[in-house]
Order: structure tokens, then sequence, then C-alpha cells
């Protein structure tokens, strides 16, 4: 049963880390990696580290999401009027 | 082209990688035939649950919050060293940039009034996280950086609440200095810096394990302070000096 979840999980985690390559726009390939490191949390609980889970949990999937999104959100294309 | 020599270059990598592994001629151990009760940890497992000894050896629940703060806690200073550097880079470079970048987005109704309510319990779940370190997982950087995210709730509802606190600076510099002092008092009457110079206590109880509460409370005040100073950086774009 753990193995199918894990594997189930694994899968996941690849599929959305292609994705977040081949996105076209910039802030889907941020929620992408968002996916990816919240999947992750749950491999890393699967593999009996919840000390880890738990920092990836607030760092991966928390704060550099946010700090991504505020980038973007900050960068302008040249051209643009303000 | 460019993506099936991505394809054939990852394909290469991951058959090197997984070869190796499962390679049942080598005389390297197998992937996954690790025996746990042989190994190192096993013995930091056993100085904290031997029924012969007097008293543990570190008196904390979590053996990771025994190795980090109690046997490695030079290294956790490290660490704390490493980010203070990365945030004062942040404020060098904020000071150095001519024109103020200022956060141009304005809050809408829901995030105003959801801040509200979740920042307070983002706030509250971080300080049980750091406080109950040597007790459950976590500890000082995850409920700090926890502690960093309410601020950037606040930071990304409120525009005028990163003038109103000043008070970053002068807790984290505190917090380190009280670090410092901790680990000069245990080379003192140790022996060592940051020795264990308090008594253990029962296993299990909220204040028990000597200075690794009192350490992973300071550690969680310091990256606290540390990250949400970084993300104010961010959104002003200047330093006061």
């Amino acid at each position: 049963m753990i193995e199918i979840i894990s594997l189930i999980v694994g899968g996941f985690m690849i599929l959305f880390g292609i994705l977040a390559v081949e996105s076209k726009k910039l802030i889907t390939a941020v929620i992408y990696m968002s996916l990816m490191s919240l999947l992750s949390v749950v491999s890393f609980i699967i593999m009996k580290a919840p000390d880890v889970a738990i920092t990836e949990a607030v760092i991966g999937s928390g704060l550099v999401t946010f700090l991504f999104i505020i980038t973007l959100l900050q960068v302008k294309k040249a051209g643009d009027e303000k | 082209m460019k993506k099936i020599m991505a394809i054939l270059l990852t394909v290469a990598v991951a058959f090197f990688v997984f070869s190796n592994l499962y390679n049942t001629d080598s005389d390297k151990m197998l992937f996954g035939d690790n025996n746990p009760e042989e190994a190192v940890s096993q013995q930091y497992v056993n100085k904290s649950v031997d029924p012969e000894r007097a008293r543990p050896e570190t008196g904390s629940a979590n053996i990771v919050t025994s190795v980090v703060v109690n046997y490695r806690s030079f290294d956790t200073l490290g660490e704390i060293t490493v980010l203070f550097v990365s945030a004062l880079g942040v404020a060098l470079l904020g000071g150095v940039l001519r024109k103020k970048v200022t956060f141009q987005y304005k809050p809408g109704f829901i995030l105003n009034q959801g801040m509200t309510i979740i920042a307070g319990i983002v706030l509250i779940t971080g300080i049980y996280i750091f406080v109950h370190g040597h007790l459950s997982p976590g500890g000082g950087f995850p409920g700090g950086a926890m502690i960093g995210s309410a601020f950037l709730l606040m930071y990304l509802s409120d525009e005028t609440f990163r003038a109103k606190i000043t008070g970053f600076k002068i807790l984290e510099g505190t917090a380190g200095s009280l670090i410092l002092i901790i680990g000069l008092v245990g080379l003192s009457t140790g022996g060592y810096f940051l020795y264990n110079f308090l008594p253990n206590g029962t296993v299990g109880d909220l204040i028990s394990a000597g200075i690794v509460p009192v350490l992973y409370v300071l550690v969680g005040l310091k990256v606290g302070s540390e990250v949400s100073n970084i993300l104010g950086n961010f959104f002003s774009g200047e330093v006061e000096q």
C-alpha cells in the first residue's frame, strides 16, 4: 500500500517538474513548482522524516513561492507604461 | 533537437545511477539493505533511552533536536551566521539602489480581512513549533520561517505596516548575543563551547533537556526576525539608517 502511494506521489512529482519546465507563463511554472514541493512533503512523511517535511512545507512551498510571485509582480516588460 | 538531447542525457544519468544502486555484483551495500541498528545513529538513540544510565545524555525527546542543538550546536550557530550574512547582503543591496523600489500592488478586501484571521494563527503555530522543538518535529528554523511568512502576510495586506515595525533589528541582535553568551557560560562551567550546563529533567516535559529549549527559542526568534527583515527590505527597497 505504502509503495503504491509513494509511486503515485513520485510520478506526480516528475509530471509537475516537467510541466514547470515546459509551461509558457512564468506564474504557472511557479505554481507547478509549489505543487512539486507539496508532494515532496508527502514523500518525506512516508520516509519518516517529519522534521524535514515541516521545513519543506514552510520554506519550499510557502516562502519560496511567495518570493517568486512577489518578484514576478514587480518585474515589468521593457516598454511597459508605469 | 534540444529536447531529445535533454531526454537522452536524463535517461543516461538515470541508467548509471540505478544500475549502480541495484548492482548485486558490486561489493558495496545495496540500496535499502542498510540496517539502522548497526548504524551510528542507534548509539545516539540508546544514550537517550537507556534505562541503565543514571540520566539520559541529552534529555530531549526528539533525537534530531538533540543532534542539531546539543551535539552539533556549533553548526547551528554557523547556519544562523549564514542567514545573517544573507540578510546583510539584501539590506546592503537595498541601500545601494539609487531609485527607491516600492511594491506596487493594492491589497484587496479579501486579503485584508483574511489576514486578520490567518496571520495570528500562523504566528502562534510558529511559536508553538519552536517552543516544542525538543519534543515534537520542527524547531527553530521552520518556526522562524513560519513567523516570517505571517509577517509577509501583514506586509502584503497593509502598505504602511513596514514603517510601524522597527524592533526586528533589536530582537535579532539580542537573540544572537544571548546564544553566544549561553555558549560562553557553557565554556566557563563545563569546558566546552555551548556545553549543556542546565539539569536535564524528565524526558518529555516542556522544561527539560537543559539549554536545548532555551537555544531553540532564541534561534526561532532570531530566524523569524531575520526573515521578516529580509522581506521588509524586499518590499521597501531601502534601509533605515
